[in-house]
């Protein structure tokens, strides 16, 4: 294996030695640093988008808030995953991502920890975070386009195209499992109701690794109090 | 048309150009802005090309349809030379006296700009008031030119500059001019426009790209589209010199959909510059080879931004990308692409013409040469003004504006859309400068100013200027997409009356948060109207809350 | 002679991935809106998944999804249109037409869109129907303007 410089960057006040190339977060994980994250994925590219995963860095006398998914390593950095203003931004993203989905498992785990309020802002209607992650996943992974994002904005939500999805996606299923509110699911179910009742491919054959079949994941509400 | 291969033969037909037109011939040129020709402009000249038609006057007289002069309040504006008498609020029905007096060396006196206090009368464009305070290098060249005839732009001077560039100058010779000059970015950031050709020149990968970001999405700026519009050629000068300084062999000019007469106006000075010879190979025979397209956004604001707009031009949805992927380094298709505004390349003929030693002597110690302001609001005098930088607020609002229209007292003064942020009346003495107003709270953004007076209510103010980004966002990133809406949905509450308590603290961390956490520019500073609000009409906003300010 | 059809707008751009916008506004100039089964032959022509034709499509106001009416109305919103009473303008153009900012009326006389700025600042606040300007409107002179479009 050729030799790739290497890099040596501070995280957490812990000394990190990783090759030149990696994001400040492979290179969190690499050293054993956990960094909360929502809209990232190790078979998809790099997205941006929930900004989560937003650390303080210290480069060269400025110090910048910057979403560590994909900013890249580099000499003398300082991070810290973990500050007052880091914890703010985090807090109020989960708080506002709740407005949507507030019994999405992986908000309320975060609303704990960094002590977000699910009813701080006004209840929107769709709980799709978009995140992302089925319309990426549909697209650099399956290569099927079966879904994707539609209008701008707080508008801006993920769509299932009828004449795709009716071909692959009962088949298929794998963005359900990765959508962390369900609303993936739910989308689709609707879609079909309206758009192809009764009408979609069912696989030929049992898809790999469930039961007989595939069936739809049931959804458990969070009971609080 | 033949091409014009060399230098000297540029010369030599601006030469036969200019010995064809005699300069006593009078010439009456008629303003085609966007707000004159909302006022019909295009009737007032047809109407004078039709009287020459019909008095066969062709040969005595000149008539010239014209981009933006720049005082649109008072449109369809008409400048007469030579003097450079202006006439306002021109109906086609003034056309004959105007014709019979020009013919008789005379002036129509009932159309002359009149001070609305004094009734003293000015005649010619240096006495008029508005005129008077501004300093036109960019602007000034309007009323001479018919944007459909590169000869027009010729004829005063226009290529020069490129022909200096090319044959006199070195590639590095060029950027250090420009570096030298400090020329600032002139869409909003303010960013040394030569340290950016510099990272574009010295970036690795090929081809290169330079961009003119015309899109000019800001609220109530309209100076971009003036200038484009109306000398389309010198902002394409600007770019080749630019482009030959940076190593780009292709360039692209974005702007807007729903300008017609701009595309035209454009696109015929593409195909014009390609037939003389100054767009495709071997320019003037110079070895330099570039090429320039028009590209459209699909309207939009987010596509301003300029990372935003390279994936535009690549056919991809506008979506920004965070700024530590420098453009400049991998833009468009991931190459280097140079982005600069309209008014930023429109500065560049001037720098290599006159020296970069003259353009700073103009303007302030960090902010050099002059800027285009768009003025408007509840303001008397509205349109595109042209001053140096270091001019104090006081001269834009009063001087040159008038003051506040229907005898009101000006309350607060509005930079940069809602990208910007309100300051109050009493800084009105501060001097036009990047930084200065940046430390206000008020950046000069793009350069379009607003006066609010005394009627305004600032908490509906900030609750507009969300309302408008809210519908702009692309919605890719977390804290914009979602915390434009909820800064919003409170901000109506509070001007319906139904404030409560908390309301100002949840603003409060939105505004960070948005700031902190978005992904790009327009994220970033959409919050920053409010803050101004915060810093300088808080007691406003207090007032919205039941209990007042204890009750935060 | 350049076809402006549909056809061929996209012939022209046939096999070009990086011409999506470009042909989806041609066709948006000719046609007045995009209808789905077109959005389909430009997807499959130009070699792009539906799903990205649908995404700019419904991303850029500029396209219409829904046919338009005869004429197109328009109030400014930018920021001088707005000081200056754009809202009482906006108000007035609803009731007037029964219509909110994007809509399009049953008969297909009218549709409604606000947006800014259009750079004529200093003759706002303005009403602009099929591209010619109504500028320092007042909500009074409202109807008669709407009048002479039938």
């Amino acid at each position: 294996m050729s030799a790739t410089s290497e890099i040596t960057l501070t995280i957490d006040d812990k000394e990190v030695k990783v090759a030149a190339g990696m994001t400040v977060l492979q290179a969190a994980q690499q050293a054993g640093i956990h960094i909360p994250t929502l809209c990232h994925h190790e078979k998809l590219e790099a997205f941006g988008g929930c900004r989560l995963c937003m650390v303080e860095v210290e480069a060269r006398g400025w110090t910048s808030y910057v979403v560590s998914c994909l900013y890249p390593v580099a000499k003398d950095i300082v991070v810290r995953t973990r500050s007052q203003k880091v914890d703010k931004i985090r807090k109020v993203i989960v708080e506002e991502l709740m407005a949507h989905a507030p019994d999405a498992p992986e908000l309320v785990r975060l609303a704990e920890e960094y002590g977000a309020d699910r009813e701080r802002f006004e209840r929107q209607e769709s709980f799709c975070i978009v995140c992302g992650l089925c319309v990426r996943y549909c697209n650099e992974v399956k290569h099927e386009n079966a879904v994707g994002f539609i209008d701008n904005g707080a508008k801006r939500e993920i769509s299932f195209i009828p004449e795709v999805a009716k071909k692959v996606c009962w088949e298929c299923q794998e963005c359900f499992a990765l959508c962390p509110t369900s609303y993936a699911q739910a989308a689709y179910l609707l879609t079909e109701a309206l758009a192809f009742p009764g009408q979609r491919k069912e696989p030929s054959r049992p898809a790999k690794g469930t039961q007989a079949g595939r069936r739809v994941i049931p959804i458990m509400p969070i009971m609080t109090a | 048309m033949p091409k014009l291969q060399s230098a000297a033969e540029l010369e030599k037909f601006r030469a036969e150009i200019l010995s064809s037109r005699d300069p006593a011939r009078p010439c009456i040129a008629v303003c085609a802005g966007a707000a004159c020709d909302g006022m019909d402009s295009a009737a007032v000249a047809a109407a004078f090309l039709a009287a020459l038609d019909q008095q066969q006057l062709g040969d005595r007289l000149e008539v010239r349809t014209t981009g933006c002069h720049g005082y649109c309040e008072k449109g369809p504006n008409v400048v007469v030379t030579p003097g450079e008498i202006c006439y306002f609020e021109v109906q086609p029905a003034d056309v004959a006296e105007i014709i019979a007096a020009t013919l008789k060396g005379e002036v129509v006196d009932r159309l002359v700009y009149q001070d609305p206090n004094t009734g003293a009368k000015a005649v010619h464009m240096h006495e008029v008031p508005f005129y008077k305070h501004q300093m036109r290098l960019l602007m000034g060249d309007n009323p001479k030119i018919d944007p459909m005839r590169i000869d027009d732009y010729l004829a005063v001077g226009g290529y020069s500059a490129l022909v200096k560039a090319l044959t006199q100058m070195s590639q590095d010779q060029v950027l250090d001019e420009v570096k030298k000059a400090n020329l600032r970015g002139r869409g909003g950031g303010g960013f040394p426009a030569g340290s950016k050709w510099e990272t574009t020149k010295k970036a690795p990968s090929m081809p290169k790209y330079v961009i003119v970001n015309g899109h000019e999405g800001e609220s109530a700026a309209f100076m971009d589209r003036a200038m484009l519009t109306g000398n389309p050629h010198k902002v394409l000068e600007g770019l080749i010199i630019g482009a030959y300084a940076i190593g780009a062999q292709k360039g692209f000019m974005y702007t807007r959909h729903d300008m017609p007469l701009l595309e035209k106006h454009v696109r015929n000075a593409l195909v014009q510059a390609k037939e003389y010879g100054l767009l495709g190979e071997n320019i003037l025979g110079s070895g330099f080879d570039f090429e320039c397209e028009l590209h459209f956004d699909v309207g939009i604001f987010v596509s301003g931004e300029s990372s935003a707009l390279m994936r535009s031009i690549e056919g991809n949805p506008p979506e920004p990308r965070p700024k530590y992927i420098r453009t400049s380094v991998s833009g468009i298709w991931d190459k280097p692409s140079n982005l600069n505004n309209v008014e930023t390349w429109a500065n560049v003929p001037q720098i290599i013409s006159k020296g970069a030693e003259w353009f700073t002597s103009i303007g302030s110690e960090k902010s050099k040469g002059t800027k285009l302001i768009s003025l408007s609001g509840n303001v008397v005098n509205s349109g595109i003004v042209e001053v140096p930088m270091g001019t104090p607020l006081r001269t834009l609002a009063f001087d040159i504006g008038g003051g506040v229209r229907d005898g009101k007292t000006l309350k607060a003064i509005h930079f940069g859309g809602a990208m910007g942020g309100s300051i109050p009346a009493d800084l009105i003495d501060a001097p036009l400068d990047f930084d200065g107003m940046s430390k206000l709270g008020a950046p000069i953004g793009a350069g379009g100013l607003l006066l609010m007076d005394e009627d305004t209510d600032m908490v509906e103010v900030a609750r507009y200027l969300l309302d408008f980004l809210v519908n702009e966002s692309c919605g890719k990133c977390a804290p914009c997409r979602e915390g434009m809406p909820q800064m919003l949905h409170i901000l109506t509450n509070m001007t319906e009356g139904k404030g409560k308590s908390g309301d100002l603290e949840r603003l409060e961390d939105l505004a960070e948060v948005t700031g902190l956490g978005s992904l790009c520019a327009l994220g970033k500073t959409s919050a920053d109207p409010l803050k101004s609000m915060f810093r300088y009409f808080k007691p406003e906003y207090e007032a919205r809350i039941p209990g007042g300010s204890e009750a935060k | 002679m350049t076809d402006n059809s549909i056809d061929g707008i996209i012939e022209k751009y046939r096999g070009q991935p990086g011409s999506l916008i470009h042909a989806l506004v041609e066709i948006q100039h000719q046609n007045r809106w995009l209808p789905r089964a077109v959005m389909h032959r430009v997807a499959d022509a130009l070699e792009v998944p539906f799903a990205q034709v649908m995404q700019i499509a419904s991303f850029y106001k500029a396209f219409s999804l829904t046919p338009k009416g005869r004429h197109e109305v328009h109030v400014c919103t930018g920021m001088t249109c707005h000081l200056r009473g754009a809202p009482k303008l906006q108000a007035r153009v609803e009731e007037l037409t029964g219509l909110k900012d994007g809509e399009t009326d049953a008969d297909s006389r009218f549709t409604f869109e606000t947006g800014a700025c259009l750079g004529s600042c200093s003759i706002g606040p303005e009403l602009i129907v099929d591209g010619k300007h109504y500028g320092r409107m007042t909500p009074e002179k409202v109807a008669d303007v709407l009048k002479r479009y039938e």
